[in-house]
């Protein structure tokens, strides 16, 4: 017979599985025709994400005086009234910087001055979600974003991205040479797939490498492609799925993974956010690396701070629950 | 009709599970029993179903036929006929059939005054449909979460339902089943090879070679033999975890695991002698 020993071991192991498990009833959606699996599934008890998106602020009068005209040196939303402009900024305050408040971005000797970086960062992105709002609404649709959207309440948004470099997987020249992979990295679900996607996927305006391996080796004709571009690709899949709380099957009938005919139009939204956040990052934010101090640069490669799918989406489906982001600051959206 | 000469020992009465003396006879060579009568009902009802599904369905299509479980928002309730009613009485008809087979064999068994270990070992088999069909669905909340019955759109459901949880090598007990499923097939590879070489004769003249051989032979290789008789309890034991796990696998994933399968594994890099 087996030793008491054994026996408490053995109960103890049995009870740390049950712990790292869940339990029913769980939720389920079905986004297919009914057998075919193309289901979300989720925990109701899990912890849902917080979206603590502050009430609009009141509505301010359009008349009077422009704000480009009273204030010195506003290059973006100048032709606001002051009222406007007043009422973006306070809301500005409340999205980026709640606890510094004003002087976060503005020296309080001189508003006008471009004296403190975040000023200079601040504008870009005006323009930015701007730029967002009026020309990637495949993407975002008529809700849009605000500064919130990413920032939350905080100075710097919570998911962005530095490249990783070769030194954070051991030296190349060395045994224990990770290459880019086999590190239990939240951004590819703890798998062992290349966890870098980043650099690799979403740097470039067009992206240095195709993500649709099938598509390119079927258009080529050529088999070179190896095992780790796919596993590349798996690995920013998994990346999106985490960045969205969803699972493979909110985008893809997997039985044809490439094929746009039998994807949920969930799939197009995606392709459009990709081709968006390789936009933002050329255009947007790569650029503004000057602007930095060091210590909002990289860890190792000392590249700007850029943006992902969880910039935004902050592990669900739809950032800020779905939330209107534009309606009541159109300023914003261009509008 | 004659009978072999072991037929004696297999046509004695009793050793019924229910109904005494009901059924407890032979037609030909096969028994009938209580449960041979219910296997049959369900087995030809359910046929008959799965045909008149095909008939009213889209296509005769050996491949694309597709008999699908009902939409989730019915729940655990029927649904309409044509809208996965059908794949619900089939679901009944075909565990029906399959559990009153595995009965049948318990009261062959007990009539040669066999062990139960047939009865079981199919028993598994039918736990691991089970699990598919009824179990999960009942732990996740509708009958719609049950595979359809179709030979392409039941592997399109395996593929979907895998990366439902991103990467499914990552489920514990897949992982598990899957070593059993390979181990089995070694040990099936080993022994039916130790067998074959036994037993044809290397060359003309050459006697049939016995058990001794077989011994001799893995002694000699790995350094043990498990046995003539060793190997048959290990193949049961192998085959069987195979199917025990798989059907593990697929209840922990959705009733007691709804995110990533690889995310399960943070269990082991929280462990308080690293973290």
């Amino acid at each position: 017979m087996l030793s008491t020993k054994t026996k408490v071991i053995a109960l103890c192991s049995v009870a740390v599985l049950f712990t790292a498990c869940e339990r029913p009833p769980i939720e389920t959606t079905q986004t297919g025709f009914r057998g075919t699996a193309m289901v979300d599934v989720a925990n109701p008890r899990l912890p849902e994400p917080e979206l603590g998106y502050p009430a609009a602020l009141p509505p301010a009068g359009a008349g009077g005086p422009r704000a480009g005209d009273v204030y010195q040196n506003v290059q973006v939303l100048g032709d606001l009234s002051v009222a406007e402009f007043t009422r973006l900024m306070t809301a500005i305050t409340a999205w980026v910087s709640p606890e510094q408040g004003c002087n976060y971005c503005h020296n309080p000797a001189d508003l006008a001055s471009d004296d403190v970086y975040t000023k200079v960062v601040s504008r870009r992105m005006i323009q930015m979600t701007q730029h967002i709002n009026e020309n990637w609404s495949d993407h975002v649709g008529e809700n849009g974003v605000n500064c919130y959207t990413c920032h939350a309440g905080q100075n710097v948004p919570e998911y962005i991205w530095f490249s990783a470099g070769d030194s954070a997987f051991g030296n190349k020249h060395f045994v224990g040479w990770r290459d880019g992979q086999n590190m239990p990295d939240v951004g590819v679900g703890y798998t062992s797939l290349p966890s870098d996607t980043y650099t690799m996927f979403l740097k470039d305006p067009v992206g240095n490498q195709s993500i649709r391996l099938e598509d390119e080796m079927f258009s080529s004709g050529e088999l070179g492609l190896s095992i780790k571009d796919a596993e590349y690709t798996f690995g920013l899949m998994t990346n999106w799925s985490q960045a969205l709380g969803v699972n493979c099957t909110y985008c893809h009938n997997t039985r044809d993974f490439s094929n746009w005919e039998q994807s949920p139009p969930t799939r197009t939204t995606a392709h459009h956010g990709l081709n968006m956040v390789r936009d933002l990052n050329a255009n947007y934010l790569i650029p503004l690396k000057p602007e930095y101090p060091d210590n909002r640069l990289g860890p190792h490669e000392g590249d700007a701070p850029k943006a992902y799918c969880a910039t935004c989406h902050q592990g669900v489906n739809k950032p800020l629950g779905g939330a209107d982001a534009v309606s009541d600051y159109p300023s914003l959206a261009g509008r | 009709m004659s009978m072999l000469s072991f037929e004696k020992k297999y046509r004695v009465r009793g050793g019924t599970l229910i109904g005494g003396d009901l059924f407890d006879f032979w037609v030909g060579p096969f028994y009938v029993g209580f449960f041979g009568v219910t296997t049959a009902f369900f087995a030809l009802l359910g046929t008959a179903l799965i045909f008149y599904g095909i008939a009213t369905g889209p296509t005769w299509n050996i491949w694309q036929i597709n008999i699908a479980p009902p939409d989730i928002s019915y729940g655990l309730g029927f649904a309409p006929i044509h809208e996965g009613g059908l794949w619900q009485l089939i679901t009944i008809c075909a565990t029906g059939a399959f559990v009153s087979w595995a009965l049948r064999q318990a009261e062959i068994s007990r009539k040669l005054g066999m062990l139960y270990h047939v009865p079981i070992a199919f028993g598994v088999a039918v736990f691991a449909y089970i699990s598919l069909v009824i179990i999960r669905p009942l732990l996740m909340g509708a009958w719609g979460h049950g595979f359809p019955y179709g030979i392409m759109s039941h592997l399109d459901w395996v593929s979907n339902t895998g990366y439902q949880y991103l990467h499914f090598h990552y489920n514990p007990a897949h992982m598990i089943a899957v070593t059993f499923f390979f181990t089995t097939v070694l040990a099936l590879g080993l022994h039916g090879g130790a067998i074959l070489s036994a037993t044809n004769p290397h060359r003309k003249g050459d006697t049939v070679k016995t058990n001794y051989h077989e011994n001799a032979f893995f002694r000699d290789s790995i350094g043990y033999s498990i046995g003539s008789l060793g190997i048959h309890r290990l193949g049961l034991f192998l085959a069987l975890n195979a199917g025990f796990w798989s059907a593990i696998c697929i209840i922990i994933s959705g009733p007691f695991w709804t995110r990533g399968w690889p995310e399960w594994w943070n269990w082991w890099l929280s462990l308080p002698i690293w973290s």
